[in-house]
């Protein structure tokens, strides 16, 4: 096998530009890719931490009795999407108020009745498309009993908004590159392949197996598709240690949350990928050539 | 026919076709090869000696006609059985088919590898193949660096170096001087009186017919016009 590599490599070197181009091109949709994964992953935390991973309070009117509390869980349950509901009476909101505020608690003393209304706390399983927690809230907001329910509205609205616009935008780009990534892996091997064509049918004639022939241009697709990762990713980490090292102060204090690189699983996950690109690349040349 | 039943035949051809675009270049063959013959096929230029060794050789597909190999007809066999056929000869192109851009040793040690054969075994054999050949000293260089001489020993180098048990050669002497033609020459018959199958394309007839003891097969315009026993 290691002869073979070393081989695959012989090949590679001989035909020094296009596979040079090819690994290039592999390397710039890689690191188009892995540049939307780094938002994605840390505009994901972001929200995550702000949103609390998708928490929404609910709070009652003054008719409220926990009595009614049964008939309210199925309710709301019923609308779905609906992870967890705690509920929080409102001696228990006191009580809550009275620990976080630990001086000033004798003003609360003076109140001769609870001001605080009784509420759920309800936690959503998906909480990343705006519009669904919108309509959840809207449907929760309906019910008769129901006073307010509160969930970032403003600034989640439009930092989501935002979000999911980046990420329509991340993966038609990433598709694209994908794509073009895919194009010009297949029509390196083809050009290998028509440039090898007396060698291919020379082994042929000597007794070789279509998998014996096809094998190094396999190989030279893996080795080209792994370079290129390697090489995005590299890139990308250079770029990121640049502007992370003049950045991240700046805005971890504003955002509190530190801008983190990918993380092993990804990058491992995209090597994997763009290795797995160079093999498709080959095998629908090879498909198309070979019929 | 009874005669020919207990002769063990490796090949047969029945009315073999040839066709490339509108020159017919083989006509109605019908030729039998039994194990461990000799066989000259001659003719003129143009006659279709070359076309009929890489039909043997599985080289080039007939357009029609029957092929049977040790009595399988090769239509049915399938197209994923045919390198493993094919390892069976080793042929010696007249154009000699050489990867240009691989040495000696690497276009010789080609057929071992695509037979998976394990390195150490590959070098021991290649290396005993160039030295028999004599191009030992060679064996770093490039097809297109050497003399057509040379190019034709490392062709018939490649065909021998599987243990192929048929030798199809095209011209095997054919760039070579009388004293090189005659190694050549030597070097096949020897591999002739292990059991192998020979079977040589020339017009070069008196090189041949002096001392060997075969077949000869005479081609003309495709067909065949005369088959005669050699001494
Ligand atoms: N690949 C090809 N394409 C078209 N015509 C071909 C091809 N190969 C052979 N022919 C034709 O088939 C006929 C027989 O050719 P072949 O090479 O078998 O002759 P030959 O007996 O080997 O001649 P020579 O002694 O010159 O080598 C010729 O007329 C040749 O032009
Ligand atoms: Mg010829």
């Amino acid at each position: 096998m290691n002869h073979f590599l070393k081989k695959a490599l012989a090949d590679i070197c001989s035909n020094r530009v296009l596979n040079l181009i090819t690994i290039i091109t592999i390397s710039l949709s890689i690191l188009v890719v892995s540049v939307f994964l780094l938002f994605f992953e840390n505009a994901s935390r972001v929200i995550e931490s702000w949103n609390q991973g998708g928490r929404a309070m609910i709070y009652f009117k003054k008719e409220f009795h926990p009595e009614m509390l049964p008939e309210l869980k199925t309710k709301i349950n019923a609308l779905g999407g609906i992870d967890r509901i705690t509920y929080i009476s409102k001696t228990q909101a006191l009580e809550d108020l009275k620990k976080k505020l630990s001086t000033g608690t004798a003003f609360l003393k003076t109140l001769k009745e609870n001001p605080l209304p009784d509420a759920l706390e309800i936690r959503m399983t998906s909480y990343h498309n705006f519009e669904d927690v919108k309509g959840l809230a809207q449907a929760i907001q309906a019910i008769d009993i129901v006073e307010a329910v509160e969930y970032g509205q403003g600034w989640l609205e439009q930092f989501l908004k935002i979000f999911n616009l980046f990420k329509m935008a991340g993966y038609s780009l990433c598709s694209l590159f994908f794509l073009i990534a895919l194009f010009i892996t297949a029509n390196t091997v083809r050009m290998a392949f028509y440039s090898r064509k007396l060698e291919v049918e020379i082994m042929r004639l000597v007794g070789a197996t279509e998998t014996f022939i096809k094998a190094p241009f396999y190989l030279e697709g893996l080795v080209q598709g792994f370079l290129g990762g390697i090489l995005g990713l590299t890139a990308l980490s250079i770029s990121y240690l640049t502007f992370s090292s003049g950045m991240t102060q700046h805005l971890a204090a504003d955002v509190f949350v530190d801008i983190r690189f990918l993380s092993v699983k990804i990058i491992v996950l995209i090597v994997f990928g763009s290795t797995f690109l160079g093999w498709f690349g080959c095998y629908l040349s090879l498909k198309q050539i070979l019929k | 026919m009874d005669d020919k039943k207990t002769k063990n035949l490796i090949m047969r051809l029945f009315n073999v076709r040839k066709r490339y675009g509108g020159i017919l270049a083989l006509n109605d063959i019908t030729l039998d090869i039994e194990q461990g013959e000799f066989i000259l096929i001659s003719g003129p230029s143009g006659a279709g000696k070359s076309t009929l060794l890489k039909i043997l050789g599985l080289a080039e597909k007939a357009s029609e006609g029957q092929i049977l190999i040790d009595g399988m007809n090769l239509a049915r066999i399938s197209s994923s059985r045919l390198p493993f056929l094919r390892r069976r000869f080793g042929m010696v192109f007249q154009d000699f088919k050489l990867i240009p851009n691989r040495t000696v040793y690497e276009n010789v040690a080609l057929v071992l590898e695509a037979a998976g054969e394990n390195r150490s075994y590959i070098r021991k054999k290649v290396m005993q193949v160039l030295r028999t050949t004599g191009m030992e000293k060679k064996q770093k260089a490039l097809p297109p660096t050497l003399s057509g001489g040379e190019q034709q020993r490392v062709a018939v180098a490649r065909a021998v170096v599987g243990n192929p048990s048929v030798i199809l050669a095209d011209e095997p002497t054919g760039s070579l001087d009388a004293t090189s033609a005659q190694a050549i020459l030597d070097f096949l018959m020897d591999y002739h009186k292990k059991g192998a199958t020979v079977l040589i394309a020339s017009h070069n007839l008196h090189l041949l017919e002096t001392h060997v003891r075969g077949r000869n097969v005479e081609i003309c315009d495709g067909t065949i016009k005369r088959t005669a026993t050699m001494l």
